[in-house]
């Protein structure tokens, strides 16, 4: 420790140098820390999903309806604790870019299935008197700027005409992951007021088994209940579900991965070549410090040493304005939470550490081999 | 009098190592730049291709996407009664159609994803010239027949050409494979509506979109006042190609946002490198830049010929940056599109422009590394700078 002095003193000799070379170490980390946050936001939905909630949709496509009937005869399968429902509203508020997720619930059972969407009771009691309600997430809400009794105007697309809904109550997630855009409505009302094509269907059902680890046995009891049915349905885990999501979008892990590889090589090559040039100017100082009677081991290590703290100022930079500028992202990425965990960051700053020890490691070594004979000759 | 270049490129071989970092460090930057903005090409080059000029497609007012939109067989007859439409010898060319979304497992993962099946007028052929029947036959009117796409079989397990699927309540067999030039409809399989409305149990008279072929394409203004017009029509017109290209836009935005803002980032790392190797290029090469001012060149030579060294580095990084996103080029990958929820196949697609763009970045960086150093260059006194070891 005693030789930090002697490192930091090296690295402030050319302020420019340094300066650049941790904004290398700074970019890149905060690169990093980008894609680690949006890899997260895409992943998120598999993340929070419940090892207790299946989701049944028609076996065609999650486009096609489920008849209200089947509620009760999925209750009837054995290992089903609870069944709720729900259906795709599509609609628009004010700009197609203003996309958020509106779904028709079923009130009944909706906060039994769903413990972690926190409303409180009032705001819930409130909610079961109106029927033109809505309980919408407090991300949405704070993207728009609503409050409790606003009358939020929604276009149909799949359903003709602009639908009022009142603003009663506000949920929040549990947990920082939680999906918090989502916007409910009563399906009294759009059964009462909706197009006749819509009445007696759901989108989805949503079901709550008794023992997690009993999952597959009811997954193929409930579709063996259906099968060759007008309706026939595909039940899956609550993680399968929005793992396929994810899987559509595309191979997001691939290409943050080739991203990352490219950086880091970059990085490395950068790092090790302000090394090298720090190595070759000074080479008439080593020399002398050997000469004095430091050893050779020292000399690696006051080398490494520089390189290992333009990596972990560079780096802890770059990931913590990463993290500060990541929530910024969740707008474009229609409102889901974009954060960085903290055990990222560590990663991070560990990666960085790495990139530094690879990199200061060859000028280092050609320190260390240095002869004092042939360095003091040198000009 | 100018510094001749050769002097710039020699040293730059002279010192190969610390180049050879700033190269690979703007090349990495511009390849991703690329090849990133290759794919969000490569995706609007696929919905655009899906409009031909000569096309137009009706769907109700207000409805964005055919997804959403409904059109009842009075609608119909109406829009091909209108002027502007083209007249084959069987009638009018016009295709009503239906689209529906069904469930099929990745070859590649084995998870589900979304295919788009479109039910259309046995006619369609010749209402869109640009997809041609290349293996098989066409779908028999009032059949469980489909045709596939021909990015279908590729992608999906279990729709190759003669094999039969069961989705939506019928058993349909794969008849033909058709060739939609690249465009979205490659990703789609396509059925009789009248058939596909019958087996999803739908109204047998409503549809979701009318593709109109008109006489010529400035036809267009002429059959889209005629539907404005008609009190009893709720529909709105469009080019077929303006449709598809609004239908890309969130998608492509989205690609090029995250290509644009990982590249600048990148950008800014690499102009970190190449100014550190300007710097020590100037530094190591103080008492020959003083040699070379006492011999008479001006400040103005020494700043341009410190320039064009920088900008000589970048533009090496640039071509081989460009060089390395060149295997991506026609590269096939698939993603969900929003807007119709299903899955869609499309290619990388590098053009001379988009690499022109990519040696531009390159140079931008090259510039901003090479101004600083090359002012300092200049500035140290000549005399100073040679008593110097």
């Amino acid at each position: 420790m005693k030789y930090l002095a002697l490192v930091l003193a090296n690295l402030r000799r050319k302020k420019v140098r340094t300066t650049l070379t941790i904004g290398s170490f700074a970019a890149a980390l905060f690169l990093f820390g980008l894609l680690i946050a949006v890899r997260g936001a895409f992943n998120q939905g598999v993340e929070v999903a419940g090892a207790d909630r299946l989701i049944v949709i028609n076996r065609v496509s999650l486009m096609q309806p489920l008849p209200i009937a089947y509620r009760d005869q999925i209750l009837q399968v054995p290992g089903v604790k609870a069944v709720t429902f729900a259906t795709w509203f599509g609609g628009v508020y004010q700009d197609e870019r203003n996309f958020f997720p509106q779904m028709v619930i079923d009130p009944g059972a909706w906060r039994e299935m769903y413990p972690e969407y926190l409303v409180s009771d009032a705001e819930w009691s409130d909610f079961m008197k109106d029927r033109q309600a809505c309980i919408v997430g407090e991300a949405t809400v704070k993207r728009f700027g609503w409050k409790i009794g606003d009358r939020i105007p929604i276009r149909g697309t799949y359903i003709p005409g602009v639908w009022q809904f009142n603003l009663r109550g506000i949920y929040r997630g549990a947990r920082r992951d939680d999906d918090t855009t989502q916007f409910w409505l009563r399906r009294d009302y759009l059964e009462e007021n909706g197009p006749a094509y819509w009445k007696g269907l759901v989108g989805w059902y949503v079901v709550k088994v008794a023992n997690p680890d009993a999952a597959p046995q009811v997954v193929a009891a409930i579709d063996g209940r259906f099968a060759n049915s007008p309706w026939e349905t595909k039940t899956e885990t609550e993680k399968a579900f929005a793992a396929s999501f994810v899987k559509q979008v595309g191979n997001i892990e691939f290409l943050i991965l080739t991203i990352g590889a490219v950086v880091f090589f970059t990085l490395l090559l950068v790092t090790g070549n302000t090394m090298a040039i720090a190595v070759r100017e000074r080479t008439g100082e080593l020399a002398v410090l050997k000469t004095v009677g430091f050893g050779d081991v020292l000399i690696l290590w006051l080398v490494l040493g520089e390189s290992l703290v333009l990596a972990l100022v560079g780096g802890t930079l770059g990931v913590l304005t990463a993290k500060a500028v990541a929530p910024r992202l969740s707008g474009f990425m229609y409102g889901a939470p974009v954060y960085l965990p903290a055990s990222d960051l560590a990663f991070g700053v560990v990666l960085a550490l790495v990139a530094g020890a690879l990199a200061g490691a060859l000028p280092a070594l050609s320190a260390m081999r240095l002869k004092v004979v042939d360095a003091l000759r040198r000009v | 009098m100018p510094i001749p270049l050769i002097y710039n490129i020699r040293s730059v071989r002279q010192r190969w190592t610390s180049g050879i970092v700033a190269v690979l460090g703007i090349a990495g930057a511009v390849g991703v730049f690329v090849a990133m903005l290759s794919m969000a090409r490569g995706f609007k080059a696929t919905f655009v291709a899906s409009g031909s000029p000569g096309n137009a497609i009706a769907l109700r007012a207000g409805a964005a996407s055919e997804m959403i939109s409904i059109i009842s067989l009075d609608q119909v007859q109406a829009i091909q009664n209108a002027p502007g439409v083209a007249r084959g010898p069987e009638g009018p060319l016009v295709s009503p159609e239906v689209v529906v979304i069904a469930a099929f497992p990745l070859k590649k993962t084995g998870t589900d994803a979304n295919v788009q099946i479109r039910g259309t007028s046995p006619r369609v052929l010749e209402v869109r010239e640009n997809v041609k029947v290349v293996k098989g036959r066409m779908f028999n009117t009032g059949l469980n027949e489909l045709i596939a796409g021909r990015n279908v079989a590729g992608t999906y397990a279990g729709l190759d050409l003669g094999s039969t699927v069961k989705f939506g309540g019928g058993t349909w067999t794969v008849v033909g494979v058709f060739d939609a030039g690249g465009s979205a409809f490659d990703s789609e399989l396509w059925c009789d509506a009248l058939v596909l409305n019958q087996v999803y149990k739908r109204p047998q008279n409503i549809f979701q979109a009318v593709t109109v072929h008109l006489t010529s394409p400035d036809a267009f203004t002429a059959f889209k006042d005629a539907l404005t017009s008609d009190p009893r029509l709720s529909v709105e017109a469009e080019r077929e190609r303006t449709y598809y290209e609004k239908n890309s836009q969130a998608l492509t935005t989205m690609i090029r946002v995250l290509g644009t803002l990982v590249a600048f980032v990148m950008g800014i790392g690499a102009v970190f490198g190449a100014l550190n190797t300007m710097y020590s290029a100037v530094s190591e090469r103080t008492r020959e830049i003083a040699t070379m001012r006492a011999l008479g060149f001006g400040g103005g030579s020494v700043v341009a010929s410190f320039v064009f060294e920088s900008l000589f580095i970048a533009g090496l990084g640039g071509v081989l940056g460009c060089a390395a996103a060149l295997p991506v080029n026609g590269l096939t990958t698939g993603t969900i599109n929003f807007q119709t929820f299903s899955h869609l196949a499309f290619a990388f697609k590098i053009t001379p422009d988009l690499l022109a763009v990519g040696v531009g970045f390159a140079l931008l960086m090259g510039l901003i590394g090479g101004v600083p150093p090359a002012l300092r260059a200049v500035r140290r006194p000549v005399a100073a700078a040679l008593r110097e070891m």
